[in-house]
């Protein structure tokens, strides 16, 4: 309550009062009917300028050519972008394609999504039933859970970065029981599964923060009803906290694959999109198309972006249907 | 007595980590719980402990493998005769005692030793093999010195950029998005439920897919290279203005009605009565606004093109880029980027989760 009393206090203070007067003049130009546009208009002119009014310079950009920023050097090209990242010799060998760091791109992203995903939601759920049971010490726990969504990106990837080296912890951990230490960030395969684990060791405290407070809005009594037929707690499990937390876990779920193909900032600074092109997304390809590889090619990572705009659209229409009612109404 | 009253700590500790709420003990799904949840604070928590311990590491201590646990340095002793201090070596002589011994120097498998506790009796030609160097440990301040000595004031320069953009972007943020809700959920005028589905539809829009345009309109501002490139990009954030609207539809209407019989303007109606009245929501949008200006990097990474204007986050990645990479100074660095956010952690964590579990955005 005080601190609402100084904060109170500090907004009579600021140099609002350099404002007051032009927005009472305005007030009494325009009438107080059409105040809320005054009120809106920052906003307003910010969401055109830097959301909606880049969607369609993003159209024109992937149906335009040339290495050029400005739209007046750009030439019409109509779908020619489209056609050079779709041009493959067989779509199950990226090396056939004029643009096969895309398909990798893409390919990857095909695996890293469901993969991560599906562990990520594990996971959350797990934890999240652990940290919904009565036990000590549970605002800890979820702390503990929970931290590192705070992290920036570029701190978890140097932090992993620093385990997973040669001299690195793990194996020196490995060492110490005896096993051969592997350079972890150098083959395909591995490097994929620890850019997996990292953003999921990352993300999921994010995701376990819902799903527990979806746990937490099932009823007490139901498990006390359960617990009288003394039903055993996977019958539990199945019959009454998966069915009634079905709409937090779609929520979760959407949320979690509009992200999880947005992942870039922890793989570009851990391995770099490598070894080779192993761990390349489809964002770092936009990335290092339109500003990395020179000359930069514009056109090419509209197009892209485009496409990756398209699917997370169907995801995001998808969340909102499905968060009607529930906070967006 | 004591061992009495050290059973009955024992049983009680025990006692109250399995007391339940209705039931006496525990049975093996609390145990598997908790197996768990020490598994996870492991995993979750040992490699930022890592980072953190290894940053207060000597460089011929980071260098070792295996690694340690904690930072160690040799010891060192001063010895009559010898201006620089020796090193401290452990060393198992042939009848078979341990004696601690300062080596002055190494040729080839042996090394000259002397004790420090009696220094007359002369030098010892020790193998090397049989000396174990003394280390005790030490937590060493030198790499964030160094970090601090080799960027100089550029170091300060990131602190700064990155304060700048979290601090003026937030503001913009915070006063722009409670405007907007103000609007939005105390007024009845046509085309407000058009307003409100243009700012939702950002959400459809996420930053990386219109990477290239926004690029665009900041370099057509001229703002490539500035700070001002990153902050007004960002500004707008559709979950900001829906946050506070909902909150702001909880605000009795008779309030904003008695100021206006009081003839407030509308202006003071929103610093004076609303502001105040949302501050709870206010502060769960600048957390946000804080941690995610904060941490950004897809876009100062694309804007930000010159070493002046980096960020925190992009100096801490640029790190990689050279050749070869300092690791001491880059978990010097590490730890305190991630420190300022440690700390509002601690302070915030129940709002952030609150905001999380009520609006699933971050």
């Amino acid at each position: 309550m005080r601190a609402a009393a100084i904060f109170s206090r500090a907004l009579a203070a600021l140099p609002a009062r350099a404002i007051e007067p032009v927005m009472r003049g305005a007030q009494n130009i325009l009438g107080i009917k059409r105040m809320p546009w005054v009120f809106l208009f920052p906003n307003l002119a910010a969401v055109l300028f830097f959301s909606l009014l880049p969607v369609f310079i993003n159209i024109f950009y992937s149906a335009t050519g040339s290495d050029r920023l400005y739209p007046a050097d750009r030439p019409y090209v109509g779908a020619a972008n489209y056609e050079t990242l779709f041009e493959c010799g067989s779509y199950l060998d990226p090396s056939t394609c004029s643009r096969d760091l895309f398909w990798r791109a893409l390919g990857n992203t095909l695996i890293f999504v469901p993969v991560q995903v599906a562990a990520m939601i594990g996971i959350a759920l797990f934890t999240a039933i652990c940290l919904n049971r009565d036990i000590r010490g549970r605002g800890f726990f979820r702390g503990i859970f929970f931290f590192p969504v705070m992290l920036s990106p570029v701190v978890v990837a140097l932090t992993w970065q620093w385990i997973l080296q040669r001299n690195g912890a793990l194996n020196g951990l490995l060492t110490a029981l005896g096993l051969t230490p592997v350079n972890w960030l150098v083959f395909p395969n591995s490097a994929f599964f620890w850019s997996v684990f990292v953003t999921v060791w990352a993300h999921m405290g994010f995701f376990t923060i819902i799903l527990l407070a979806g746990l937490q809005s099932i009823p007490r009594d139901v498990y006390e009803a359960a617990k009288m037929d003394a039903a055993n707690p996977w019958r539990v499990f199945t019959r009454i906290t998966l069915p009634m937390l079905k709409p937090t876990l779609l929520v979760v779920f959407i949320l979690c694959v509009i992200r999880s193909v947005q992942t870039f900032d922890e793989l570009y600074v851990l391995t770099g999109g490598g070894p080779g092109s192993a761990t390349i997304l489809i964002v770092q390809y936009i990335y290092e198309i339109g500003f990395a590889i020179q000359p930069r090619n514009f056109g090419l990572a509209a197009a892209a972006s485009l496409l990756l705009g398209a699917v997370l659209l169907v995801f995001t229409l998808i969340q909102l249907r499905l968060a009607r009612g529930k906070s967006y109404d | 007595m004591t061992e009495l009253t050290a059973r009955t700590a024992q049983s009680s500790i025990l006692q109250f980590l399995t007391r339940r709420r209705g039931r006496v003990r525990a049975d093996w799904t609390d145990w598997l719980t908790y197996a768990y949840l020490f598994l996870g604070l492991a995993v979750m928590f040992a490699p930022v402990l890592w980072v953190v311990l290894s940053s207060f590491k000597a460089p011929v201590n980071l260098a070792e493998f295996p690694p340690t646990f904690l930072p160690y340095a040799a010891e060192t002793v001063t010895v009559e005769g010898f201006d620089e201090p020796l090193s401290l070596y452990e060393v198992i002589t042939e009848d078979g005692e341990t004696r601690q011994l300062a080596q002055i120097r190494r040729v080839g498998l042996n090394a000259q030793m002397i004790d420090p506790a009696n220094p007359e009796a002369g030098r010892l030609v020790v193998p090397v093999a049989d000396a174990k160097p003394v280390r005790s440990i030490l937590f060493t301040w030198q790499n964030y010195a160094r970090l601090l000595s080799a960027s100089g004031s550029d170091l300060w320069l990131f602190v700064y950029n990155s304060l700048f953009i979290t601090i003026v972007a937030t503001a913009i943020t915070v006063i722009m998005n409670s405007m907007a809700a103000f609007a939005l959920s105390k007024y009845r005028f046509k085309g407000n439920t058009l307003a409100l589905i243009a700012i939702l539809m950002t959400l459809m829009i996420p930053p990386t897919v219109v990477l290239v345009p926004i690029y665009l309109i900041v370099a057509q501002l001229g703002l490539v290279g500035n700070l001002w490139g990153v902050i007004l990009p960002t500004v707008a954030t559709p979950t900001g203005v829906f946050l506070l609207r909902q909150y702001m539809l909880t605000i009795p209407d008779e309030l904003i009605e008695a100021a206006r019989m009081d003839h407030a303007s509308e202006w003071r109606i929103y610093w004076r009565i609303i502001l105040p009245l949302s501050a709870p929501a206010l502060a769960v949008v600048a957390i946000f606004s804080i941690l995610s200006r904060w941490n950004d990097f897809l876009l100062p990474l694309v804007v930000l093109n010159r070493r002046e204007v980096f960020t925190l986050q992009l100096a801490l990645a640029s790190f990689q880029d050279e050749n070869q990479i300092h690791y001491d100074q880059l978990l010097a660095m590490t730890t305190l980027t991630a420190l300022p956010l440690a700390f509002a952690f601690i302070f915030l964590q129940r709002y952030i989760a609150s905001g999380i579990a009520s609006t699933g955005i971050k």
